[in-house]
């Protein structure tokens, strides 16, 4: 940044009037009064001077008739033609987009983005515009937010991708939730992965049968003096190398308690054989145990050694199960599918049609928050510029009469702001009603179909394999038809 | 500005105001939290493009804060050393400029002639063009895709030169979209241009081209300006109406070059980093060198 005044780069523009709404910096709010007046009257002036004044006017009538209007009523034709634009159809085009579950996906998109995207970012806008007005280093500040606009949506998309990544090593988020989730719920050391088919069941070989919530327990009742012979199967090789197993040691009996081995019950010698300790089998070093009396309270927790050996000591008598503990079995985080087309929403008992309109992809919230990145340094930038050209006066006259400063807030600046969040709120509507390269490299393959919007069904359908016209040009004719009220507010503003 | 709203905010504590007003102190930190969290994005992609690609699946980029001797330019080397092969990121890189100078200069010029012609001419209807122009700014370019395209082609047809697959296809559809607001930006800054001046020019006897020549043009320059650099990040980063207009043309823009990246298998993610640093490179310089041009014409074009 140069050495120029706090503020001054990103200070609204001299003369430039705004059609939208924005106070102008002299700080007259435009939606009061037409942002330039029809003043200058076309008068005087000969045939040849007229005839001149066109000419300036030709070349940008010529592209634009061209190159915009005629297409736009060429469009509309070609709605109501086939995909080849040859025989007229009719409204079967439009008729096909509203009876399509995958079309009406589009459609569920298009409101999800208009109704989640243009309020969150006008309000991050006026938080941020608000804020920094209280802050020394506001410039710093603004540019850092502001900067992401000049980013192709393209590049913004292929960032975020890679922050919402699957694998924690990769993806920023899920690295984020790996750490806080395996410090309150650390994983075991012998995980059981569900998503690989396995179960805790599964692991059981030898005098071990399912306990309680995802526990182990031994198949027969234990006293005092009593060893038991404990075998896991399905352990995995590399993870005994992490916790440093010796081999399986059968330990001495004790009298008033109950000793024990956990082991790895697969002998690479005799790989068929269960059930019997073999000297190159395993012990399992480190797993947590319980000794659960009758009524299944705890009589006392301990964990195994190195040869996978424990014991309980004085136990008193009765009998008593031992119990391998769930949390040993608990598997790691492993990753959220940011970029998947799960529904936020539980929507999986309605019908297709049903599901098509009300499922919320969370593909959708990620690209959103990728999209605020984007543009919430656009509506701090709109937003700041109506507050700098606010009428001091009147905050200060509200101050001298003992005002609070929040109910300066509320009744005297956003009143006098409402125009400019409107603005703010138009115009992003607009840009997310055409959203479609945020989309396009945002949303992986497996959910892109579930992200996508109007503008990218309307690229999808129309030029893939070929160019399509029909349905492709109805699409286009309904993102018209959307902009329209917005095109109206703003000619309303133009003339005053 | 500041000092007109902090000192009331402790005054409004001692009132005893319903509202918990955060001192300086926590607002420098919150704020500062939040810069960081945007920076984030940022500094991950320069990063991973600065990393060898063996890394990347191994441990996150963060994780380079502790051993920053990974960092290294050879991805940029690996892409560079490709040349300028159809595809490629220095091929892309060209003719991202052959598309975006030409589709700036024209519509910086053609609509401060249009401009001119709306504020300073003398013809009856300016009125009704200039607001045929402002409806023109919020329509959607998706409209006017597939008729141009059979327009190329039949034009193709007639005169055996074809603009659709080709960077002068994507410039005439570029310009078409870039006029409105260009003409609406330059129409209201010359609307603030003094008739007095433009009077004594016509007494001096100076014509029309004169006129917009020497008097005209130098004035709106800051304004043009700012046109010609929001219409410049405008092309520089569209990927639609290239994606559309250059069909199966080799050399693409690098938007194309990117998308086309992703399409292929997640192991390119070096070349999509570094693809993507080099393609926001040219915008931040842009944004950085002339941001108060560049946000005057964000001001002015609130609508698009």
């Amino acid at each position: 940044m140069s050495s120029r005044s706090p503020g001054r780069e990103l200070a609204p523009p001299r003369g430039a009037g705004v059609p939208t709404g924005v106070p102008t910096p002299a700080g007259t709010p435009v939606a009061t009064s037409p942002a330039v007046p029809f003043t200058r009257k076309p008068e005087g002036g000969g045939r040849r001077e007229q005839l001149g004044s066109l000419l300036f006017l030709a070349p940008a009538g010529i592209w634009l008739l061209a190159i915009t209007i005629y297409p736009v009523i060429a469009t509309f034709r070609n709605s109501l033609f086939d995909e080849s634009a040859t025989s007229y159809v009719g409204l079967s085009n439009y008729k096909a987009i509203f009876s399509t579950a995958s079309i009406l996906v589009n459609f569920r998109n298009n409101v999800i983005w208009v109704v989640v995207f243009p309020f969150v970012v006008t309000f991050l806008g006026l938080m941020f515009a608000v804020l920094t007005e209280r802050i020394r280093w506001s410039t710093a500040f603004k540019t850092i937010i502001f900067m992401p606009i000049v980013f192709s949506a393209t590049a913004s998309a292929l960032i975020w991708r890679t922050i919402f990544d699957l694998d924690p090593h990769v993806g920023m988020v899920n690295a984020a939730v790996q750490t806080a989730s395996d410090w309150v719920n650390p994983p075991g050391l012998y995980p059981v992965s569900a998503s690989a088919g396995q179960t805790v069941a599964g692991l059981a070989s030898t005098g071990l049968s399912p306990g309680a919530s995802g526990s182990l327990q031994s198949s027969s009742t234990v006293a005092a003096g009593d060893t038991v012979q404990l075998g896991l199967i399905g352990i995995n090789v590399a993870a005994l190398q992490v916790v440093g197993a010796q081999n399986a040691v059968v330990p001495s009996p004790s009298s008033g308690g109950v000793t024990g081995l956990v082991y790895r019950d697969f002998s690479p010698s005799n790989p068929t054989v269960r059930g019997q300790v073999f000297p190159d089998e395993d012990g399992l070093p480190g797993l947590h145990l319980t000794l659960l009396r009758g009524d299944g309270t705890a009589a006392g927790s301990t964990t195994t050694d190195q040869h996978g050996d424990f014991r309980f000591d004085n136990i008193g008598s009765g009998s008593f199960r031992v119990q391998l503990d769930a949390r040993n079995f608990r598997s790691g985080f492993t990753g959220i599918f940011w970029l998947g087309s799960q529904s936020v929403t539980p929507t999986s008992h309605l019908s297709e049609t049903a599901q098509a309109l009300l499922s919320v992809p969370l593909v959708d919230l990620a690209m959103i928050v990728a999209y605020l990145w984007m543009w919430a340094g656009f509506a701090m930038v709109v937003i700041g510029a109506g507050l700098t050209s606010l009428n001091r006066e009147l905050l200060e006259a509200g101050r001298v009469d003992g005002a609070t400063e929040s109910q300066i807030f509320r009744r005297i600046t956003m009143p006098l702001l409402a125009p400019v969040l409107v603005v703010v709120l138009v115009t992003m509507i607009i840009n997310v009603l055409k959203i479609f390269d945020i989309i396009l490299n945002m949303a992986p393959g497996s959910s892109q179909g579930d992200a996508s919007t109007l503008a990218l069904a309307m690229y999808n359908d129309g030029f893939t394999g070929g160019i399509h016209s029909g349905l492709s040009s109805a699409l286009a004719v309904i993102l018209f038809l959307l902009v329209i009220p917005a095109m109206i507010s703003n000619l309303r503003r133009i003339r005053g | 500005m500041s000092a007109v709203t902090v000192a009331p905010a402790a005054a409004q504590t001692r009132r005893g105001g319903f509202r918990l007003r955060p001192s300086r102190a926590v607002l420098d930190i919150v704020l500062a939290v939040i810069a960081i969290f945007w920076l984030v994005p940022t500094i991950g992609l320069t990063i991973i493009s600065l990393r060898p690609e063996r890394f990347f699946q191994q441990s996150g980029w963060w994780t380079v804060l502790g051993a920053p001797a990974q960092l290294t330019l050879q991805n940029y080397a690996t892409l560079f050393s490709q040349g300028l092969v159809p595809g490629g990121v220095l091929d892309s890189l060209t003719t991202s400029i052959a598309i975006t100078l030409p589709a700036t200069l024209l519509v910086a010029i053609i609509s401060s002639l249009a401009a001119y012609s709306l504020v300073f001419g003398r013809w009856r209807g300016r009125d009704v063009v200039f607001l045929a122009v402002v409806g023109l700014l919020v329509v959607p370019l998706q409209v006017a895709l597939i008729p141009v395209v059979q327009m190329f082609r039949g034009f193709g047809g007639l005169t055996g030169f074809n603009p659709y697959g080709t960077v002068l296809g994507v410039v005439i559809f570029h310009v078409a979209f870039g006029l409105p607001f260009g003409i609406f930006l330059m129409r209201n800054f010359l609307a603030g241009i003094p008739t007095e001046l433009m009077e004594a020019g016509r007494i001096d006897g100076a014509g029309q081209w004169t006129l917009f020549q020497r008097v005209v043009m130098p004035l709106s320059l800051p304004a043009a300006m700012s046109l010609a650099i929001f219409q410049f990040i405008w092309v520089w980063n569209d990927l639609l109406i290239a994606l559309v207009f250059l069909g199966g043309n080799p050399h693409h823009p690098l938007t194309i070059f990117l998308y086309d990246q992703t399409r292929t298998l997640a192991a390119n993610y070096w070349v999509i980093s570094t693809g993507a640093m080099i393609s926001i490179l040219i915008p931040l310089i842009v944004f950085f060198s002339l941001q108060r041009y560049f946000v005057q014409g964000v001001l002015a074009g609130a609508v698009k």
